[in-house]
């Protein structure tokens, strides 16, 4: 810092002349560790942690086989939440959430590929053997024209929204849906014996660690997004601060979390309200991050005299 | 070579190793982080208040949260479902987390209000700025390493705020194993990373003293010195 450069008492300090004492750094820490672990223990003794076990598409389908009807049907026919939602795991026209005029999430483009109708569908439905009815009817709507196997799914839609559950078994309204009743029929049959799981999830191998394909399909559900309001979860009730079984999440994003709350995030910029929210939060960022730099906002501190009370001290008897 | 360790030399330092790589980095080291300045006994009288106790707070807090990540680590994720051993050492690392954060916000607010980072210390507010971002990002992947509702639940709600702004594409929320390499692994290196940067910084610049009524001759500045403050930790 140049010798010649004007004091800014937002910006500079003199060198200390004043007086020093003891101070017992070592002694401090080892105290703070010490206080701060049996905080810990004495808070973990007395609340636990939570663990709601995970949502499978057995215990899901077993719990609501008409939801998973539903949604599988959506997957087929490409109006699922998965199928329309576009990079980075499908080319959607005219999806993708931007600020101003630039898609970001469209300029990096699709790099997990997911396909619903043949990931989620068609490609499960394949690995299964010794079933002449279901093949013959896989064999049949492959060789439909895209129109046909359209007509279909939409016949299914209307109906399954009819469907009831008898004996644990689904049950469908007849209606022109051709090959698309036993299709749907076969998949619920997978998933509620847990065949669909381990065949999405090992998809790609044996081992896996990656469950990209089974969440996507599964958050399309009405089952998970009913589950997650029933927490206190879901994003219009401050999900992220949230915990299961009402403990703590992440209150840390609080600021985050506020946005997706009031207008016109929540109101007229609702369409691009991921995209917007964390936009302004990076400006915001940017901002806590170059405070020392920035005249004005590097006074509040000063203006706010919030220090009188934490030196209040050193201050005592100083005019 | 001057240092203001009290024990003897093993040998003394020849004339013609000072060019020795190991010779340089040593004395840069010493210059850099002279040892009372790195373990101070002494603190300038304004370092009075509850406020100074929370940076730490804080380190202890993180010295927790590793030591019961670690424990968790020991059986893999998969343990603390299983066993009521596993699920107490979770609770640990959960409140850990709670109170990790809860004290790092209370010194960064305390900081703010300081005006700490006068006097040249602005690269260890911005690193300050970045341990709390970095550590964000490792409480995110803890919560979807989690193996159970709520890291699906958080997945596939976090999913739509990452790819909004491009980033879904190579941190993919959905994916378990991605995930939890950067829990166990690059976030908790960053944290640790930067929190030794930033206590460093600390006790290199020392406590940032308090606003100035007047000068301590007793007028109004005219020029700003270069600070740095003795030994002040």
């Amino acid at each position: 810092m140049s010798k010649n450069r004007r004091f800014n008492p937002d910006r500079d300090v003199n060198p200390w002349k004043g007086a020093y004492r003891p101070y017992d750094i070592a002694k401090e820490v080892t105290v703070c560790f010490i206080v701060v672990a049996l905080l810990v223990i004495v808070l973990s003794a007395l609340f636990g942690s939570p663990d709601v076990k995970s949502v499978t598409l057995k215990s899901w389908s077993n719990a609501d086989r008409v939801d998973f009807a539903t949604t599988a049907i959506a997957e087929l026919d490409g109006t699922s939440g998965t199928a329309t939602y576009g990079a980075p795991y499908n080319n959607v026209a005219g999806s993708g959430q931007k600020v101003g005029p630039v898609s970001l999430v469209n300029l990096m483009g699709v790099h997990i590929p997911v396909n619903p109708s043949a990931d989620f569908v068609i490609n499960p439905l394949t690995t299964v053997t010794g079933q002449p009815a279901l093949s013959k009817a896989l064999a049949t709507f492959k060789a439909a024209s895209p129109a046909q196997q359209a007509k279909w799914e939409k016949a299914y839609e209307d109906a399954v929204a009819k469907a009831k559950v008898v004996n644990n078994t689904l049950v469908v309204p007849a209606g022109p849906y051709g090959p698309v009743g036993v299709l749907i029929g076969e998949l619920t049959s997978m998933a509620t014996s847990g065949a669909l799981d381990t065949s999405i999830i090992n998809s790609s191998g044996f081992y896996s660690t990656d469950y990209t394909k089974s969440l996507l399909f599964v958050a399309d559900s009405g089952y998970l997004a009913n589950k997650g309001a029933a927490e206190h979860l879901s994003g219009d009730q401050w999900g992220m601060m949230n915990g299961t079984a009402n403990y703590p999440g992440q209150p840390w994003l609080w600021l985050y979390t506020l946005w997706y709350q009031v207008p016109p995030f929540s109101t007229s910029w609702s369409a691009n309200a991921d995209a917007l929210v964390w936009a302004f939060m990076m400006v915001l960022t940017a901002l806590l991050f170059f405070v020392p730099l920035i005249p004005g906002l590097r006074s509040i501190p000063r203006w706010s005299r919030i220090y009188r009370l934490i030196w209040r001290d050193y201050y005592k008897g100083r005019v | 070579m001057t240092t203001t360790h009290d024990a003897p030399p093993a040998y003394e330092p020849l004339p013609e190793d000072a060019d020795l790589w190991t010779a340089k980095i040593r004395r840069k080291l010493v210059r850099a982080l002279p040892p009372d300045r790195m373990v101070p006994d002494r603190q300038p009288a304004y370092l009075s208040s509850w406020i100074y106790i929370f940076g730490a707070l804080t380190m202890s807090a993180l010295a927790v949260v590793i030591i019961t990540g670690t424990l968790l680590a020991l059986e893999g994720p998969a343990w603390w479902h299983l066993s009521t051993v596993g699920l107490f050492v979770n609770s640990l690392h959960l409140w850990s987390v709670e109170l990790f954060f809860f004290f790092m916000v209370i010194h960064l607010w305390g900081k703010f209000f300081m005006a700490a980072w006068r006097g040249n210390r602005t690269l260890t507010w911005m690193t300050g700025v970045i341990t709390f971002m970095a550590s964000i990002g490792a409480g995110l992947t803890g919560y979807l390493s989690q193996t159970n509702f709520e890291s699906q639940w958080i997945a596939t709600q976090a999913k739509d705020g990452i790819n909004a702004i491009g980033a879904g594409a190579f941190f993919n929320v959905l994916n378990f194993g991605q995930m939890l390499m950067w829990h166990i692994m690059i976030l908790p290196l960053a944290v640790v990373a930067l929190t030794v940067l930033h206590i460093l910084l600390v006790r290199t610049k020392g406590i940032v003293p308090p606003f100035e009524i007047a000068s301590p001759e007793g007028g109004a500045h005219a020029d700003a010195t270069a600070e740095t403050a003795g030994v002040e930790g």
